[in-house]
């Protein structure tokens, strides 16, 4: 009996195999864009939401009739948040799918694992929230040349925040508290530090934590006799949250200033309402936002999904369009082409903002400062870093 | 005539290696293994020398380790520095050996106190070590930290990853022939019996352990030169975890167990990428419905051989015969 299930499980296993194996059509009247996502794994968030934009995008695009007369058709795989399957991923999407172009992934390790197979094809791969810095350059200083981004790095981040202190709080003394476990964190509070000083600031105090802490009562005790005006936290919601909260606690009440790792509704729950005054974050894009743009955006993902859309939301649809964008300018349906179109993208309007692709493959594009009251956003503003 | 005979059969094995080399390195040349099947077989291939290498020591030696990430991480760094200086092949082979010799001499650091251990405690502490090693990557300069190192340059391809796959596999499965493996393997039955024999059960189990890190370094550096990018987050416990679950899935104590498993489970994830949501779910189910009609794993204890198959087809001829 057992070795007879055994033998229909092997059976069915070799049927799965080969007509896996042949499942090649030709797909010629329709535009293949392969999306290459963390949809399971230790970043599937990320991933999932990129993935609901792009998504949205796609339909629309399709539903206005597609590129040229051609629909597009997405092929979609999950790379479990490993950066080997990325590689193998994205090897597979361009030279078995042979797609026009590859999305994703969504980190910046990851992503950076597909770029040598993306030169190697000449296939351009597009990530829509890779920040680290160096994903675009080799470490010579030269451009990845089938590389692109749609989002600002993680330093320009800590520069804009530096800048936002001094010029719109008029803030000259921050302390500066941040996650030294992460690179996000280091190269924040780097780039903050360096700004903040260079523009004549001075950093009274610099502190460190690891993620997973939760009891910071000894830092902000020893820095609450200090004279300060602002507090800047690079780091994610997770500790920024009870940072916050035992700050008020304290009665520290200077404004606080961090960067798109707070942008989650967990930063509510974990330092409550009452605790998010004078709190200023820099982010990718704002429901606030009044550009029809935006406003038509968050009525078709709430349509579609039944949420408010997140950063990733909005970065997923955006670098559809932007690779859409693309498509239909290049001058015919070949990687090289794409990769042309892209590079000469100038003012894409997107819900992110508008933005130029500069020659390092990254765009030039404004950073949202949120400011929230009593837990929720108040009011939004661009800052364009020139 | 049966010195001929066993001369044949001796060489019988070669043939067959050559062989398998020569078709792949054929059908790749002609295109029909394409770019991305290459990148399922080095994947293939670099699971099989961690999986044989971790059954020497789980399931030859009885020693159960959660440590293999770990090994394996230390051979993917070292080969992964020396190549950003020195992108040559001698460069290439340099970070190998370099990466290999590091790991087990962290095996054999680690091993002297902790295979004093035993089961559950053992897998504790090795799970422990190759998280200290995850961290100590993270926080050290050279590494790159979090962010990992990328624009390694590929040097891994078929030849190499064939050579040091049919190595691994020939020189463990001789090393379980020789005294030294069987007194391995007489620890897995009953260490105390093996003891009272005159075993040095220590010193056997810290042999088993040094070598499974040197060939989990070998296969960290042929990953780390295939594919471009590592970081800290690809050597977590969860890597452990995958290469021994092909070694159980392929059962503990068979070297063509933990090969069939190797192949078997990437071919059955390439299949699945199709079903990109799904591919988790049907992936574990596959697994756990494979455990419950072979708890013993697909070979249990035994080996694939040539003389199993001709053993296959006389009793085949002979059931033919008796009807």
């Amino acid at each position: 009996m057992k070795k007879t299930i055994l033998l229909a499980l092997t059976v069915m296993l070799i049927i799965a195999l080969i007509t896996g194996c042949t499942q090649s059509s030709s797909k010629s009247d329709k535009i293949l864009i392969g999306v290459n996502y963390e949809l399971s794994g230790e970043t599937a968030t990320y991933g999932q939401s990129s993935v609901e934009g792009i998504e949205l995008a796609i339909n629309k695009v399709n539903e206005a009739g597609g590129i040229n007369g051609k629909l597009i058709e997405l092929v979609k795989y999950d790379n479990e948040s490993k950066s080997a399957n990325a590689t193998s991923l994205a090897t597979r999407l361009m030279t078995q799918d042979k797609v026009l172009a590859v999305m994703g992934p969504a980190t910046s390790g990851a992503f950076k694992a597909t770029i040598p197979v993306a030169n190697q094809n000449k296939v351009p791969v597009i990530s829509g929230s890779a920040t680290a810095d160096d994903v675009t350059v080799n470490p010579d200083g030269s451009v990845q040349e089938y590389a692109f981004r749609i989002c600002f790095s993680d330093s320009y981040q800590g520069t804009a925040m530096a800048n936002y202190a001094l010029n719109n709080l008029s803030k000259t003394k921050a302390v500066v508290i941040m996650d030294s476990s992460s690179d996000y964190g280091k190269g924040l509070a780097a780039n903050f530090v360096n700004t903040f000083e260079a523009n004549g600031g001075t950093i009274v105090a610099q502190e460190a934590y690891v993620s997973g802490d939760t009891d910071f009562n000894s830092i902000l005790t020893k820095i609450r006799d200090l004279d300060f005006d602002v507090i800047f936290i690079p780091g994610y919601y997770n500790e920024a949250g009870l940072i916050i909260k035992q700050a008020r606690d304290l009665g520290i009440d200077v404004p606080i200033l961090g960067a798109d790792g707070f942008d989650s509704p967990e930063l509510v729950n974990l330092a409550g309402k009452d605790a998010l005054n004078d709190i200023y974050f820099s982010n990718h894009y704002s429901s606030l936002d009044q550009d029809p743009v935006v406003q038509d955006f968050i009525k078709e993902f709430e349509k579609k999904y039944n949420k408010q859309p997140d950063a990733f939301n909005a970065l997923g649809y955006d670098l559809a369009m932007f690779v859409v964008n693309g498509i239909e300018r290049a001058e015919s349906l070949t990687g090289e082409a794409v990769k042309k179109a892209l590079e000469s993208t100038t003012d894409f309007n997107g819900v992110t903002g508008s933005f130029s692709i500069d020659e390092f493959h990254n765009p030039v594009k404004a950073i949202v400062i949120i400011e929230l009251k009593d837990g929720v956003q108040h009011s939004s503003e661009r800052l364009s870093l020139d | 005539m049966k010195k001929i005979w066993n001369k044949v059969t001796a060489m019988r094995k070669w043939v067959f290696i050559l062989l398998t080399f020569a078709l792949v390195q054929l059908l790749a040349q002609v295109g029909i293994i394409n770019d991305y099947l290459q990148a399922t077989i080095a994947t293939i291939c670099i699971n099989i020398i961690l999986a044989v290498s971790l059954n020497l020591i789980t399931g030859f030696t009885g020693q159960f380790s959660l440590g293999h990430a770990g090994f394996m991480s230390i051979g993917a760094y070292s080969c992964a520095i020396v190549l950003l200086r020195l992108p040559t092949i001698g460069g290439f082979l340099l970070g190998l050996l370099l990466g290999a010799v590091l790991a087990s001499l962290i095996g054999f650091l680690v091993g002297l106190p902790t295979l004093r251990l035993r089961g559950d405690y053992l897998a504790i502490a090795t799970l422990g070590m190759s998280e200290i090693i995850r961290v100590v990557f993270i926080n050290i300069k050279i590494t790159n930290g979090a962010a990992g190192l990328s624009g390694i340059p590929r040097f891994t391809n078929w030849f190499f990853l064939y050579l040091f796959v049919v190595s691994t596999i020939v020189l463990i499965s001789n090393f379980l022939k020789s005294s030294h493996g069987r007194a391995c393997i007489s620890i897995r039955e009953d260490e105390i019996a093996a003891e009272a024999m005159g075993i040095n059960t220590t010193r056997y189990k810290v042999m088993s352990f040094t070598m499974g890190a040197f060939f989990a370094g070998i296969a960290g550096g042929l990953y780390a030169a295939y594919f471009y990018y590592i970081d800290p987050g690809t050597f977590d416990f969860l890597k452990s975890i995958d290469v021994l679950v092909i070694v159980v899935l392929g059962g503990l104590g068979s070297i063509s167990g933990s090969i069939l498993a190797a192949i078997l489970l990437a071919l059955i994830s390439v299949v699945l990428q199709d079903i990109s949501e799904l591919q988790m779910i049907v992936y574990s189910l596959i697994l756990i419905i494979i455990m419950i009609f072979r708890p013993q794993g697909l070979m249990g204890s035994k080996e694939l051989s040539f003389k199993m198959f001709r053993d296959l087809g006389k009793s085949l001829a002979f059931r033919k015969e008796s009807e």
